[in-house]
Order: C-alpha cells, then structure tokens, then sequence
C-alpha cells in the first residue's frame, strides 16, 4: 500500500499506520483503527476514506476539530506530506504513488472493475461501504478467477521517461510591423497560438512551441508571403529577422532579448 | 440543404511522442453524417483490435441500415431511429469483441471505448461509452457535451473532488464503462440541436489529458476557419506537451441546415426522390 499515517506527538514518532483500509478511523474510543487516547480527542474524532490511490480526510463533528496544514477543515482531499492536527497529536500523511499528471502518466487506461468499490465519503445510509451499483452490475463469471488476483485489467508497466519540463526560459517572439499608420507597434507572441491578419480575407496563426515559433496560413485565397516568398500549407519555422507580407502589410519577426 | 454539404469532416490521429504503436481508431462518413472514434486497450495489439472493430462495425452497420431507414423517424420504442441505431450497433460490437476476447487468448482483456455522432435532420445523436469526449464550440462558449464515465468523474458528481483537485488525483485513467469487457454494454446517447456555425470535437484522452479546455477552446476559435490546420495544431499541442499517449481528433463543422423536408407534400416527393 503506498500511503500511510505517521502518528507523532511533541516531535516523538509513537506508530506508524498503513491505510489499507477502505476506511479508517481515529478517535478516542478503542474501536476506533487508530487510538488516540486524550480527553481532547473525541470519541470518533475523523475519518479517512482511501479509495486506490487516493485519500480522503473527514472530521466526525468532533468537539475540538480537525486540521490540515494548520487550516481547520470539514472535508480534505489529502496529499502527500499534509500534517493532520487532532489536539496535540500529528498525523503525516505519506503517499508515494506518483500523481499521473505530472510524471508517470504512463499507466494505461483500465477499466475499474466490480470487485473494486467506491465509498462515499459521507455515506448517505448506514452501511458505509456503499457499493455503487452501475459499476458492478454485469455479472462475468468467465473472468472471476481473474479478478481475485487483480481487482483492475492489464497491470500497467510503469517505464517513464521524465517529461521534458515546459521551457520557461524560451524567448519571447515579437513581430514588428514595419510600414504603413501602424509602423513600430508590436505583438508579442506570449501565447501558444496568435492569429493576425483579417477573418474572410487572410489570416496567419503564430505558432509558439517547445522547438521555436512557426507560422501557418489559415484562411483566404492569397497566401502571405515570407522573405518574398508566398507560403504553402505547411508551418513554417520562423528565424530572426524574416520578413512577413500579411494583406499588404509588412513585418518584421524577432527575438526579445 | 444536403448533409454531405452541409458538414465539413476532418480527422487525423497520431501515436504521439511516447507510445510505439496507435490503439486509437477513427473512422467518418459524410454521406450519412456519422463520425467515430474509439480508444482501445488491452495487451499486444488487443487494443487496436477492439477499436478497429468497434469503428468499423458500426460504420458499415448504420450505413447499411440507413439504406432503408431514416434517422429522423420515431422507432418502435418512441426514440429516433439514429438513436436506436447507434445502441443496437454499439451492442453489436460490444458481443462481437467480448466472444473474440473469449475465444483468443492473445485478445483476452481488450476493450474500448467508444464515441459517435450521428447528424441527421439539425439534429445530433452522441452516444459514448468511456472517457472520449465530444466537445462542442457554439459562439464563443466550448464545452464537453460529453461526461466521462471514469472513476474520477464520478467522484467529481459526488462532490468528493473539484475540478481543480481532480488534477492531483492519482487515480486517473480508471474508466467505469467499456465497450467490450461485459456481455453488455451500457451506451450512453443524448441528442442535441445543432446550429449552423458549430463546431464538434470529438478526441480520445491523449488530447484532454495533455492540453487544457481552455487552450483546446482557444485553438478551436482562432483556427475554425481551416480544420485541416487545427486537427494538426490539436496534435501537436499534446506532443508538445509529452504525447504521452494516443491523439485522435475528429472535427465537424456545421456549414448549413440539414432540416428534413416537413409537410404531406415535402415528405411525399421526398420519398419519391429516394
């Protein structure tokens, strides 16, 4: 199991918990999972719910309250390292599995099966590990061996490599309009996408990517023209100091330094 | 006006940067105004299989079937014929790629899921199965049309999860519905009116989970004029962004009406024209 609790109190760790219950409690009274013996627990104190991968945080109604991260909460969604307050005790939270979208989004999708169950935090009726009923429906005898060893379809094989890191450092791309009313104003191409010219007539979409900026004709029946050149379908790479002929209009695209 | 005229169609799909081979399956037909697409998994080639099944049987099957039938008319059961259409052939792949996952080995486990558009009569019927979306751009507004059957969509109906937080949950890629995985299959199909000047997307999670709404919105608006050139900026805006899976993009535009004739007088030539 990837996540767990570590109870501590004045710096001193007393017990570390696995979560590797659907739910798991923590109050005062000795049924609870997690005892914590001191007039200012509450008997059922908090709840937290783990559903796969992820984790949730409830506070029973408690006299004194729950905290997060010094923040008093209801209901929280926790993440690894949130220190959970109860009186004098800490709670640290460790979950090592890696969020997807940030590195190992390379678990394939799956289908989450009816051996495996979704609690609701807040159980609307008594039994507290209601099932949802339109995930588990069908029944598939062929595959039910199958499901004992594994609650999800196809383990997912986790080779990652690092994602290449949004380039915050790339320079920005200016294009710079040089004759005409408008001579010597300036755009700055700070979005992905910047189109320029005029809906119906022609217009051209300026492309910002990890490799540099592009240009691209999108609409009308005259191509624009790059270093005298008309453009085709096809983007574009832009170096410093080329020429754009957009509708008459003449621009010059550089680097911000 | 006639539907083949009526709606531009483009598509294009692509492994992206990471994965080596393409699970993704897209397929459309003008001349019935139907588009799919479909994301399989399962080992091997498993997931290309379930896809390209699912695409292709559907496609041909409703075509077949709209020879003669019309999408428009009301069905026995009181729901337009596209609609029943679309389930019926959506269960059809459902049986046909569950028994080949039986009786193969190599395709035990495969599955897919499925998204489809049926335009007929300013009308569109969407049924989907999974968590591939169809998006609509109306105006300046850009919205899914479609909700994910996932795990984490259903926390999110619950109010366990924000939109927000959902980005921090681990349990992604966990979909609770699949076309091919259980003897039947549970389709979800919505039919929404069209408007002349819409433009549908529909893309597999290699998009949505690469690039935000907002910037897939964003390319939809300044790009509508050329689909062509915005299929392939969707594309490479997930590359851009780590292409960690399979991309698939289908775009409709709505250029004009498609209204079926009303009337006794409209309806009878209509018939003889057929």
């Amino acid at each position: 199991m990837a996540a767990k609790l570590i109870l501590s109190m004045n710096g001193g760790v007393l017990r570390e918990y696995a979560l590797d219950k659907e739910r798991i409690t923590i109050g005062r009274k000795p049924h609870c999972d997690i005892v914590i013996d001191n007039l200012a627990v509450s008997g059922e104190h908090a709840a937290i719910v783990t559903i796969l991968n992820d984790s949730f945080l409830e506070d029973l109604d408690s006299t004194n309250g729950t905290l997060v991260n010094g923040a008093v909460i209801k209901r929280h969604f926790l993440q690894s390292n949130d220190v959970i307050e109860i009186g004098k005790y800490i709670l640290k939270y460790l979950n090592d599995q890696k969020i997807q979208s940030t590195a190992a989004d390379f678990e394939k999708t799956m289908v989450f099966r009816k051996s495996s169950r979704i609690a609701s935090a807040t159980p609307v009726k008594a039994d507290q590990y209601e099932m949802t009923g339109k995930l588990m429906s069908a029944e598939q005898p062929q595959s039910a061996p199958a499901e004992n060893t594994s609650e999800l379809r196809q383990p997912a094989p986790v080779t990652v490599s690092p994602e290449k890191a949004p380039d915050s450092q790339q320079k920005i791309g200016v294009i710079q309009i040089l004759i005409g009313p408008n001579a010597g104003k300036e755009l700055e191409l700070v979005k992905s996408l910047t189109t320029v010219g005029k809906s119906g007539l022609q217009v051209v979409v300026f492309t910002r990517r990890p490799s540099g900026y592009f240009i691209t004709h999108v609409e009308g029946a005259k191509y624009p023209n790059l270093n005298g050149k008309p453009l085709d379908d096809q983007p574009r790479q832009l170096n410093e100091h080329d020429i754009i002929e957009l509708a008459g209009v003449k621009m010059e695209f550089y680097i911000k330094s | 006006m006639d539907i083949e005229q009526a709606l531009e169609i483009v598509s294009q799909t692509h492994p992206g940067v990471v994965r080596s081979h393409n699970e993704d399956s897209v397929v459309y037909d003008e001349s019935c105004g139907l588009v799919v697409l479909a994301d399989g998994m399962g080992g091997h080639n498993a997931g290309e299989i379930a896809s390209s099944i699912t695409v292709s049987l559907i496609t041909t099957e409703i075509k077949n079937s709209l020879e003669n039938m019309r999408p428009e008319d009301r069905g026995e059961s009181g729901e337009d014929v596209g609609v029943m259409l679309l389930r019926e052939k959506l269960q059809k792949a459902n049986t046909t790629i569950y028994n080949a996952s039986l009786s193969q080995p190599q395709c035990a486990g495969m599955g897919t899921t499925v998204v489809a558009g049926l335009f007929y009569d300013n009308r569109l019927a969407v049924a989907h199965v999974g968590d591939s979306r169809m998006y609509r751009l109306r105006g300046e507004i850009f919205e899914p049309i479609t909700r994910d059957h996932s795990l984490l969509q259903e926390q999110i109906d619950r109010g366990m999860l924000s939109q927000k937080n959902a980005r921090l949950s681990r349990n992604k890629n966990l979909i609770t519905r699949a076309v091919g995985v259980d003897p039947a299959v549970d389709a979800e199909i919505q039919v929404h009116a069209v408007q002349v000047g819409d433009i549908y997307l529909l893309c597999s999670d290699g998009l949505n989970d690469m690039v935000e709404d907002d910037e897939i919105g964003a390319a939809l608006q300044m790009l509508r004029a050329n689909l062509q050139l915005l299929a392939r900026q969707l594309i490479e805006m997930a590359n851009d962004n780590g292409g960690r899976d399979n991309v698939s993009v289908i775009l409709i535009k709505i250029n004009g009406e498609f209204a079926v004739p009303r009337g006794w007088l409209a309806k009878m030539l209509s018939w003889f024209k057929r």
